[in-house]
């Protein structure tokens, strides 16, 4: 067995005692990396410079007594973090080169902890779509299937994870982008509750739902990497200035007396049959573990992708307008500065960034506001108010995480609509600021995976670990992809 | 009930410099997508307050004091056109 294969957990017991040095266990995932990356594609840039330097730091540290949870550890970076002087491009020609003149806040608490940061991961250009083939410098696969996409749009978080490219990984969520990869490629992806993680340094997409968040191979290790980097910033205003949930304080105490409630509107058809399965199997798990299962109905969740259709692209719209040919990134030419700039970001753009520029633009128009972003904006106050009423009699909510497994590359990117409805599951949770887990729950008959979405009220981080690790024990852990059929 | 986007106009306002032929494609796309999205309108809101930040924040306020800003020599490297001290561009406004 590689240390690349280690768990967070596993890896830190092993460097603590002194049987692993984090110089080893960075050349074990950097060889993981260079057995795979040719096939997947997970990374967009490995830093093995800078990963070198903080392993000999992390080593130094750990001998002086000074480790932290996540010193040594080997993480990596979605592409969309800002990191100083190291290439952050959000998977776009807009930004090739760019050098970032700070760190994000969540990338200086890593560094501040000792994590190793072994490279930036490829995403759907500005974190904009649901399976990394939208990303301007090429497709991520899925690495139990390289015919398949590995989600999005943090699918090369969720595949370096997966493989062993890192032993963890963060990415971004805005309507789905951590929980919907995680699913698709067998391991945890959660989204925080709105606001516990800052979101200084994270290129904007749709602020009032974007959201970082951790992925890793088992519950407590996304625990461990949410705790590396939550908690209020003065840089960022809308993050949360209140007391902290106990992430940790939960885990192992099973589900017995918990009241689960499985959210009538996600299922049904569209739904694969084997998805239903494995999601009724945990299910019946949970009942016999004690917990008591009902059933809760939020209809306005049927009108969930359409709000988010119309809150994220006219954020987006706006928050894009920075992307303009002035500061940084590409400048096309131009007689005016009105021509360089309109130049610049048809060329710089992809196809779906531009359809949502477009899209939000419109949304935003004289004339079309009330009746689009406005009304949008009204419909989400509806569904938060359905979400308290159901917590009334329940303490979380369950559903499938993705209504299908992985689909094949090319499957959904001509159908723009189809693809949007791949996130049917994941976005009310971002439309309420709510917590959200994705945890493996075992394949479908091809062996792909399937992910256990479970919902908790705002800031209920500790019952969400608490069912995900009770779901995880029920279940057992996921395996890793089979390294032969990717390696090349 | 369909939807008519007026597509050459959204895109100058978002300053996109794209083909008309280009811009009839994503103007399709967009009525398909903006037909779904307006079921949104199905639901009676009145009396309901818009949500913008989900936990409820309002503004946040910190003393008003000097801080240090960003390097300006490395904002200004990663610059497609600079001097020492400034951002350059084309001219803003047009010849006569």
């Amino acid at each position: 067995m590689s240390a690349a294969d280690l768990t967070i957990s596993a890896a830190r017991a092993a460097l603590d005692t002194g049987e692993l040095r984090a110089t080893e266990l960075l050349e074990a995932v950097l060889e993981r990396a260079a057995l795979t990356e040719a096939q997947l594609h997970a990374y967009l840039t490995i830093d093995h410079e800078g990963a070198r330097r903080a392993a000999v730091d992390a080593d130094a540290a750990i001998a002086e007594g000074r480790a932290g949870a996540l010193t040594g550890i080997p993480i990596a970076v979605k592409d969309n973090m800002v990191t100083r002087g190291l290439d952050t491009t959000c998977a776009s020609q807009i930004l090739a080169g760019w050098k970032p003149p700070y760190d994000g806040t969540a990338v200086a608490r890593l560094k501040e902890a000792g994590a190793v940061i072994v490279g930036k991961t490829n995403l759907d250009e500005f974190a904009m779509g649901s399976s990394t083939e939208n990303s301007a410098f090429g497709m991520t696969r899925n690495p139990w299937d390289i015919t398949r996409v590995p989600g999005g749009s943090s699918g090369g978080s969720a595949a370096a994870t997966a493989i062993g490219s890192a032993l963890g990984a963060y990415g971004s969520d805005t309507g789905g982008s951590i929980r919907q990869p995680a699913s698709l490629c067998g391991i945890v992806g959660m989204k925080p509750t709105y606001g516990l993680v800052s979101r200084y340094g994270l290129v904007a997409f749709a602020s009032s739902l974007d959201q970082i968040g951790p992925f890793g191979r088992t519950v407590e290790d996304a625990v461990t990497l949410l705790e590396g980097v939550a908690g209020y910033d003065p840089h960022d205003h809308t993050s949360w200035p209140g007391e902290m949930p106990d992430f940790r304080g939960s885990l192992g105490r099973g589900v017995e007396g918990l009241r689960i409630g499985v959210v009538d509107e996600l299922s049904g058809d569209g739904y694969e049959p084997a998805v239903i399965a494995r999601f009724e199997e945990v299910l019946a798990a949970l009942e016999s573990a004690g917990a008591e299962i009902r059933r809760a109905s939020l209809p306005s969740f049927e009108l969930a992708v359409s709000t988010y259709y119309l809150v994220a692209p006219a954020e987006c719209s706006a928050n894009l307008a920075r992307f303009d040919g002035v500061r940084y990134g590409l400048r096309e030419p131009g007689e005016t500065v009105e021509q360089m700039m309109a130049a610049t970001r048809a060329s710089g753009f992809g196809p779906e960034v531009t359809r949502r520029i477009l899209l939000g633009t419109f949304a935003l128009s004289a004339g079309y506001q009330d009746a689009f972003y406005g009304q949008a904006q009204k419909v989400r106050t509806i569904t938060i108010n359905e979400f308290e009423q159901a917590y009334e009699s329940v303490d979380v909510l369950v559903s499938p995480t993705s209504p299908t497994v992985a689909f094949e590359v090319g499957e959904r990117s001509e159908d723009p609509l189809a693809m949007y409805l791949s996130d049917v599951c994941t976005i009310p949770s971002n439309l309420a600021g709510h917590p959200s887990i994705s945890v493996p729950a075992g394949t479908d008959p091809n062996g792909l995976p399937i992910g256990f979405q479970i919902l908790a009220p705002a800031l209920g981080e500790e019952v969400l670990f608490r069912v995900a690790d009770a779901v995880e024990t029920l279940v057992g852990r996921a395996e890793m992809p089979v390294l032969e059929e990717v390696a090349r | 009930m369909p939807i008519e986007i007026d597509i050459a106009h959204v895109a100058r306002l978002a300053r996109l410099g794209l083909d008309d032929d280009v811009l009839a494609t994503y103007g399709a796309q967009l009525e398909v997508i903006l037909e779904h999205a307006a079921k949104v309108q199905s639901l009676d809101t009145d009396g309901v307050e818009p949500t913008a930040h989900p936990l409820g924040l309002m503004n946040g306020f910190r003393e008003d004091v000097a801080r240090p800003s960003l390097d300006r020599a490395e904002v200004l490297a990663q610059a497609p056109d600079a001097t020492d001290t400034h951002f350059r561009v084309p001219p803003a406004l047009e010849q006569e």
